[in-house]
């Protein structure tokens, strides 16, 4: 198991490179730069911009100077706002970004895993068919509608919730954008354990259980549920990158003070150190999450352990 | 050897499909001594796994049992699924045809074996696993105390099937059903598996049910045998009768088909035709349109399961001679 960790944390170092590597010359293939303005600048002012952050350099250089910065925590300046730098903005909006969909994706982790275990021991009865419905809207609604639609429903209308905004500390200010983020990753992973679900309550080690007479709530809990969780586990690291990614716009639509709100408007800035930092950030966090969720893996398949 | 363990009275199973039901068991009837070993046969298709599933509490969802099946006081068919828990594991125990995945992956073997006694047995989980490494070492597992700690993909075919008879005989049942035990395993370890079989059903004075199609296994350990066809029994009797003396056409073409060492056939005379469906059963007799000796009656009339001398029973209209070059 010691061994098998080591060589999943190996393998992660060359993956994180080439993510890097990616990030920084996509995002220089985009048309425009920081300092494009509506009123050109001065040609020695740009020329002074240019040097201080080394875009004067060529391409391979830039990379270069950035990888080594990285290298030594350094994910870089901002290019638009003076003196703010990636880190800031980590202070800044980093723990709130990370609590809501942290909040969200264990919430609807947990619910999933629950209603799509109790619908597949309901297989075709009511509660089977309720959770689909609930599923199809969480699946084929996008985050931005739901969000514009639960604000009017209980902000505006019913006025049971805070439509928007944020006080800090304030629980009520997080309920409807972690339900808007939360209902479409519940719903991915109880359609996942619905369908794995039923598959193992069909196989013969299942079937061998009940001959021994366990009784069915042992069965579920000892026999189905490790073996059912393999494919939602698998599911795990890229969910939590769409939980990470969707966050970013229902911070903007509920006026909230993570890094969702830099990230858009330093996109649209073209502020190359803010958009990379954060790129490379979220990265780095996704890449750490797979590590965990391939160690989980281990765990329910003992099969993985010797590959 | 009296002690009727489990006796069977009637048993149908029938399955609902969408349009249409589907009678894979139809009116069993049989009872089993303690500590015999009987083996019941027949073609896929002709309900014996079927049978036994429904005793056990198994069978699919769209799958409904009648009759009865009574061991002791005890009526099995439609029992109270916490009731039959307190019974399945404990007094009577099924084994699975394959043994590659009848064991739960995830789970290490101890814990697999182990539960059986917690639940049954109520002894600790400490004293459990003790048994339960005492159990694996006499069904033949070498280093059964780092065995227990491993799983199950850790294992061969043979060492799995060792263990679950291990599993299914830890609590020491009445009556162990093997449902097709050694079809999947290697013919060099199927001769093991059933000298196992045997060795430990008379230890523990269990009473055997051996499900197969291989008359080869039959021969060697069963003392009864049943022959199935189309969901109903067509004969049954000591082995050895049945063996030697055949009165059903179907057991007939069965024993033809076997392979024997002692007569060099060229080749294999198998039974013509294919197994009927379930769905539309032939009228009168199920097997007449496989049957060298059917008559006119056959056709229209279904043959009951009569005595005939000896306490053999056979559901066959014919009473001339049957041989082998009558068939042919």
């Amino acid at each position: 198991m010691i061994s098998y960790a080591l060589r999943r944390v190996l393998s992660a170092i060359p993956i994180a490179l080439i993510a890097v590597t990616v990030c920084f010359f996509i995002l220089r293939l985009a048309p425009g730069g920081p300092f494009d303005g509506e009123r050109a600048l001065p040609p020695n002012v740009m020329a002074n911009l240019r040097a201080y952050y080394n875009l004067d350099q060529s391409l391979p250089m830039q990379y270069l100077i950035y990888v080594w910065r990285l290298l030594h925590g350094d994910l870089g300046p901002s290019m638009v706002i003076d003196g703010f730098r990636v880190s800031d903005l980590i202070r800044i909006g980093f723990p709130f970004t990370l609590t809501m969909a942290m909040s969200a994706f264990v919430v609807a982790t947990a619910i999933g895993i629950v209603a799509g275990m109790i619908a597949a021991v309901n297989q075709n009865k009511w509660p089977d068919y309720v959770l689909v419905l609930v599923v199809m809207i969480g699946v084929v609604v996008p985050n931005f509608l739901s969000a514009a639609l639960l604000q009017l429903v209980f902000g505006v209308y019913l006025k049971w919730l805070p439509a928007g905004g944020w006080v800090n500390g304030s629980l009520t200010h997080l309920v409807l954008p972690v339900t808007v983020l939360a209902w479409p990753h519940a719903a991915r992973i109880s359609r996942l354990m619905r369908g794995s679900m039923i598959e193992v309550l069909g196989t013969n080690y299942v079937r061998t259980a009940r001959s021994k007479g366990l009784g069915e709530r042992l069965v579920l809990a000892r026999h189905a549920i490790k073996p059912a969780l393999i494919p939602v586990v698998s599911y795990l690291g890229p969910g939590l990158s769409y939980l990470l990614t969707g966050s970013l716009v229902v911070e903007q639509v509920f006026g909230l003070p993570g890094i969702g709100k830099y990230f858009i408007t330093a996109a649209l800035n073209r502020d190359y150190g803010i958009v990379l930092g954060t790129t490379i950030l979220y990265m780095f966090i996704i890449l750490a999450l797979n590590l965990l969720v391939d160690m989980l893996y281990a765990w329910l398949d003992p099969k993985v352990r010797y590959r | 050897m009296t002690d009727t363990v489990l006796s069977i009275e009637d048993l149908s199973v029938t399955f609902d499909l969408h349009q249409s039901e589907v009678h894979a068991v139809r009116e069993l009837n049989f009872s089993l001594q303690a500590g015999e070993t009987m083996a019941v046969v027949g073609e896929s298709g002709s309900g014996k796994s079927q049978a036994f599933l429904s005793i056990m509490g198994l069978l699919a969802k769209n799958g409904r049992a009648s009759g009865r099946a009574m061991l002791g006081d005890l009526n099995l068919v439609g029992m109270d699924k916490n009731r039959l828990d307190q019974v399945r594991g404990k007094d009577i125990a099924m084994i699975f045809q394959d043994p590659m995945t009848s064991l739960n992956p995830s789970l290490r073997l101890k814990t697999q074996l182990s539960e059986v006694l917690v639940k049954h047995q109520g002894f600790d989980k400490g004293k459990a696993i003790r048994h339960a490494v005492e159990m694996l070492e006499r069904v033949g597992i070498p280093e059964p105390g780092k065995r227990a700690n491993a799983y199950p993909h850790e294992l061969s075919g043979g060492m799995r099937q060792r263990v679950m008879i291990a599993m299914a005989l830890l609590c020491q049942p009445k009556i162990l059903i093997a449902d097709e035990p050694t079809t999947a395993l290697d013919v060099t370890v199927q001769a093991q598996m059933l000298d196992l079989f045997k060795t430990l059903t008379e230890d523990f004075g269990t009473a055997l049910v051996l499900i197969t199609h291989d008359l080869g296994v039959v021969a060697g350990v069963a003392d009864r045998m049943m022959v199935m066809y189309g969901g109903r029994c067509v004969e049954k009797g000591r082995t050895d009768e049945l063996f030697y003396d055949p009165r059903h056409p179907y057991t007939l073409g069965l024993l033809h088909s076997t392979p024997h060492i002692a007569h060099r056939a060229a080749r294999l005379d198998p039974i013509q035709g294919l197994p009927p469906s379930l769905e539309h059963l032939p009228k009168g007799c199920s097997f007449h349109p496989r049957c060298a000796f059917c008559f006119d009656r056959c056709l229209e009339e279904r043959p009951p399961l009569a005595p005939v001398e000896g306490g053999r029973e056979k559901a066959c209209f014919y009473e001339g001679p049957m041989t082998y070059e009558a068939v042919a």
